[in-house]
């Protein structure tokens, strides 16, 4: 009975971080499912979109599960990989749009996703960095 | 039926995430209202499977099945991972979570519209 209602936690996935969690569990689904269905369904049409929208989905899968387990490391380099990612394939989607003929998460630094995919690497490094004791 | 389900959850869970947002700003945790509200939307997803399922096998159209049914079955699980993920979080950010879940079901609710409607 002793303890106190608002006993702040630390943690990865604590305070502001249940809530990164949350997005980067959104985006492993997304990603992973979006993935595991082109792959299923028309696989010859864009080997490399394809495969590099499974690689995402499971760099997100493993920031979700870093972040939500307290693994800063596992955390740190994920959402780094993460970040040059939707870098260079952005980038590469702009400059040469024959290269993937089907859309990812990461494609036009993803605008499919509202420029999320772009911005969540910032925020979960700097969750990361931020909640360090 | 589809459409009006689909829009009657879009409508509910949009609703809910403006106010968890509004909670969240307000530092406060999830009260009894919103799990009851929460649980509304999940019954709209249950609903919304079923409609779907049943639209799915009535239609003549070419939908991509599989896909449909994949999103109404990802669909009822987000609201009670939501809850059991934010409930655990005792600070603002419990609702913070109820956010991201709602929108979550909001934007997927209008993806099986036009999945439905090719």
């Amino acid at each position: 009975m002793a303890e106190p209602h608002h006993r702040p936690q630390h943690g990865l996935q604590h305070g502001f971080g249940r809530v990164v969690v949350a997005i980067y569990a959104v985006f492993a689904l997304s990603a992973s499912a979006r993935s595991l269905y082109q792959l299923a369904t028309k696989a010859s049409e864009a080997p490399i979109a394809y495969a590099l929208s499974a690689l995402a989905g499971v760099i997100y899968i493993l920031a979700t599960v870093a972040l939500a387990t307290n693994r800063r490391r596992l955390a740190a380099a994920t959402i780094s990989f993460e970040l040059l990612g939707v870098l260079v394939v952005g980038l590469l989607t702009r400059v040469d749009a024959a290269l993937f003929p089907d859309a990812t998460v990461w494609s036009d630094f993803g605008v499919g996703y509202g420029f999320v995919p772009l911005v969540l690497p910032f925020v979960g490094l700097a969750w990361v960095l931020k909640s360090r004791r | 039926m589809i459409d009006t389900t689909a829009y009657a959850v879009f409508g509910l869970a949009t609703a809910v995430a403006v106010w968890a947002a509004w909670k969240t700003i307000r530092h406060t945790r999830i009260s009894d209202g919103m799990f009851y509200a929460i649980s509304a939307v999940e019954i709209g997803t249950l609903l919304l499977l079923v409609v779907g399922i049943a639209g799915l096998s009535a239609t003549k159209r070419d939908v991509e099945g599989t896909l449909l049914v994949s999103y109404l079955a990802t669909l009822v699980l987000v609201p009670p991972i939501t809850l059991v993920w934010g409930v655990a979080e005792k600070s603002r950010w419990g609702t913070g979570v109820v956010l991201i879940g709602m929108w979550t079901v909001a934007i997927m609710a209008i993806r099986v519209l036009q999945v439905w409607h090719g």
